[in-house]
C-alpha cells in the first residue's frame, strides 16, 4: 500500500478560516487538544507544586490577567504603558475596603474590581481621542503621579501603605479562585474578540475612521474595552492585596506596566493565549534566575532580545502555525 | 423631483492656515439627483465632503440635512441620518475577510434602526451586498482577506460598505480612480441601480466620459470655489471650466 504525506487539517478545513467541518472524534480532538490543554494544565497543576511554586504559579496567573488586560486594550487599538494604574487601584480600593470598612476579601476584591474599573475609565476618558504614543505616556504618567500623591499628602498609610489585610480562608480558595478567573477571562475575551462586537473593537485598531464611517461612536466602544481592561487590571491588583496583605506605594511600580507588554510580545500580540503563554514563561524565567544574583535582569533581558528577535510574531502564533502544518502519513487508495 | 432639497449647503469654507481650501460653496442637491463634484486637483472636492461629513471642521457655513443643520454633529451621528461616503484611498480592514469587513457597517446602530431592533444574520447579508457589487459568489473572493485583494475588487468593497449603511444620501470619493476600463464599466451599472432604487448620489470623479453619462448635475470647483454649476454638457461649454481644466491662454 502506498503512502503519501498529507496535513493533519486537510478535508476539515472550511473555505473561511476559522470554520471547520467535524465529522469524528478525532477531528474534534484536533481542534480541542490545544484548548483543553491549557485548562487541564493550569487545574491538575497546584496539587503538585510545592507551596514556593505554588506561589509563583499565582505571580503567573497574576500577571498573565495583566497580560490579557493589556492585550484587550491593543487589540482596540488603545496601546497601554500603564497597566500598574488598574493594578494599584485597585490594590488601594480593596485595602480601603478591607483596612477602614472591615470588608471581607471576597465583597473587597469585586467591589474594588469594579469601582477600580470604573475609575480608571473615567480618568482614562478624556484621553481616548488620542493615538499611539500620545495615549501611552498619558497611561505611563498617570500611576507615577498617584505614587507622588500618596507620597505627598500622606493618604492611606502614606509611604508606610496599609496593612494588616484580611488573608483567603485557604491557600487553595486563594489559588483556584485566581485560576478560574484566568481561563474564564481567557476564553470568554477570546469568544467576543471572534464575534461582531469584537470585530467593531479590532476594526477600531485597524482602521478608526472606517469605523466612525459605518455610524459607529468609536469613543463609546474603546470606553467599553478600557472598562472591561481596567476591571481585569484592578481585579489582579486587588486579588494581591488580600496575597500579600498590604497595599501601598509598590503597587503603581513599572513592573506591573512592563511585564505584562513584556509577557504579551514574547507570547503573541494580538492573542489571548499569547498573552498567557508569555507570562507562564517569563515569570517562572525570573525566578528560575533568582539564584544568579545581580546578573539576574542582564540574563532576563538577553532572553527577551533573542525571542524578540528570532521569533517576532510571538511563540503562540509560531507553534499555533506549526501545529495546523502538522503532517500525517496516510494511504493512498488504489 | 422633489422641491425640497436633500442636502443644502450654505457659504462653506474651511481653511488651513492661509489656505483657502473651500471658500464660500454653496449648492442644494435634491432627492434622487445625481451630483457630479469635478475639478482639477487640489480644488477642494475631497476636503468639501470632508465638510458634508464632518471629518473635517468647517471654519464657516452651514450645512443642512432634510432641513436640519449637521455641520455641528460628530460625523458618527451624520452616518446615523442617512449620510454615507467611500473614500479616496480605500480604507478596508486589511486584516479581515472582504466579507468580515461588512460586518462593521452591518453592526452600525443605523442599519439596526431600520431592520427594526434586528440584526439578522450578518454573515449572509454581506456576502448578498458582495454579490450586488461584483464579488462573484463561487469564486472565493469574499473569504480571502482585504489585504490580499486587487485595486478593482477594494473599491467594491469600500462601496458595499457604503451601501450596507442603506443611505438615502451616498457620496462617492473618485471610485473609478486607479480602475481599468473595463472595471470602470462594470461599475456604472451598479452606480446606475443604486440610481434607480431612489439613492440621492454625489460624485466626485476624474474620469469625466463616465461621469457625464450618469450625471444629472455636474458642480465644477476650482481653488475652493464653486466655477459651474448645471447640465453636465453646458457646464463643459463655459469657459472657466475650460481654463480651470487646460489653462488659459
Amino acid at each position: 500500500m502506498k503512502k503519501r504525506k498529507e496535513r493533519i487539517d486537510r478535508g476539515i478545513k472550511a473555505r473561511s478560516g476559522d470554520v471547520f467541518t467535524l465529522c469524528s472524534w478525532r477531528e474534534m480532538l484536533y481542534l480541542a487538544a490545544p484548548r483543553l490543554l491549557p485548562i487541564i494544565v493550569f487545574l491538575l497543576l497546584p496539587p503538585l507544586l510545592s507551596v514556593y511554586w505554588q506561589k509563583v504559579l499565582l505571580s503567573l496567573a497574576v500577571f498573565a490577567l495583566l497580560s490579557i488586560s493589556w492585550d484587550l486594550l491593543s487589540q482596540s487599538g488603545m496601546i497601554s504603558l500603564g497597566q500598574a494604574l488598574f493594578f494599584g487601584m485597585g490594590a488601594y480600593l480593596s485595602g480601603i475596603a478591607d483596612h477602614y470598612f472591615g470588608l471581607s476579601p471576597l465583597v473587597a476584591i469585586p467591589l474594588a474590581s469594579f469601582l477600580g474599573g470604573a475609575i480608571c475609565t473615567l480618568a482614562l476618558l478624556p484621553v481616548l481621542r488620542l493615538r499611539g504614543i500620545y495615549f501611552s505616556m498619558v497611561t505611563l504618567v498617570i500611576p507615577l503621579m498617584l505614587v507622588r500623591i500618596i507620597e505627598a499628602t500622606r493618604i492611606f498609610g502614606g509611604t508606610e501603605g496599609l496593612t494588616g489585610m484580611t488573608p483567603f480562608p485557604s491557600k487553595w480558595i486563594e489559588l483556584y479562585l485566581v485560576i478560574t478567573v484566568l481561563l474564564c477571562l481567557l476564553f470568554g475575551f477570546r469568544r467576543m474578540m471572534a464575534s461582531d462586537y469584537g470585530l467593531v473593537l479590532k476594526g477600531i485598531c485597524d482602521n478608526d475612521r472606517s469605523v466612525t464611517n459605518a455610524g459607529i461612536n468609536i469613543y463609546w466602544f474603546k470606553a467599553q474595552a478600557l472598562f472591561m481592561a481596567s476591571t481585569v487590571g484592578a481585579f489582579s491588583g486587588a486579588f494581591m492585596t488580600h496575597v500579600y496583605l498590604f497595599a501601598g506605594m509598590p503597587v503603581f511600580a513599572l513592573d506591573y506596566s512592563i511585564l505584562p507588554i513584556a509577557a504579551a510580545v514574547v507570547g503573541g500580540p494580538g492573542s489571548f493565549a499569547g498573552a498567557t503563554l508569555g507570562a507562564a514563561i517569563l515569570v517562572p524565567l525570573s525566578e528560575l534566575l533568582r539564584g544568579i544574583g545581580g546578573l539576574r535582569i542582564v540574563f532576563y533581558g538577553i532572553f527577551l532580545v533573542v525571542f524578540i528577535v528570532a521569533l517576532p510574531e510571538g511563540i503562540f502564533h509560531y507553534a499555533r502555525r506549526k501545529y495546523h502544518q502538522f503532517e500525517r502519513w496516510v494511504e493512498v487508495e488504489k | 423631483m422633489n422641491q425640497t432639497p436633500l442636502l443644502q449647503v450654505i457659504d462653506l469654507c474651511k481653511s488651513f492656515g492661509g489656505i483657502q481650501a473651500v471658500h464660500f460653496v454653496n449648492f442644494d442637491l435634491y432627492e434622487g439627483e445625481l451630483l457630479g463634484l469635478i475639478g482639477p486637483n487640489g480644488s477642494g472636492k475631497t476636503t468639501l465632503a470632508n465638510l458634508i461629513t464632518r471629518f473635517v471642521k468647517p471654519s464657516k457655513g452651514k450645512v443642512l440635512y432634510k432641513g436640519r443643520p449637521i455641520q455641528h454633529l460628530p460625523p458618527f451621528e451624520i452616518v446615523r441620518l442617512g449620510i454615507a461616503r467611500t473614500f479616496q484611498m480605500v480604507r478596508p480592514f486589511y486584516q479581515l475577510a472582504a466579507y468580515k469587513n461588512m460586518i462593521i457597517p452591518l453592526y452600525s446602530p443605523r442599519v439596526k434602526k431600520i431592520a427594526g431592533g434586528e440584526y439578522g444574520d450578518r454573515n449572509a447579508v454581506a456576502l448578498d451586498l458582495l454579490e450586488e457589487v461584483g464579488f462573484e459568489r463561487d469564486a472565493n473572493v469574499a473569504y480571502k482577506p482585504a489585504g490580499a485583494l486587487p485595486q478593482g475588487y477594494l473599491k467594491r468593497l469600500e462601496l458595499a460598505k457604503a451601501i450596507a449603511l442603506q443611505p438615502d444620501l451616498l457620496i462617492l470619493d473618485e471610485l473609478f480612480s486607479g480602475l481599468s476600463l473595463a472595471e470602470v464599466a462594470g461599475m456604472v451599472p451598479i452606480i446606475e441601480k443604486l440610481r434607480l432604487q431612489g439613492k440621492t448620489i454625489i460624485m466626485i470623479e476624474h474620469r469625466l466620459k463616465e461621469l457625464f453619462r450618469i450625471a444629472d448635475r455636474v458642480l465644477v470647483m476650482n481653488y475652493g470655489e464653486t466655477i459651474a454649476n448645471g447640465a453636465p454638457k453646458d457646464v463643459m461649454e463655459m469657459d472657466a471650466v475650460k481654463n480651470a481644466y487646460l489653462g488659459s491662454e
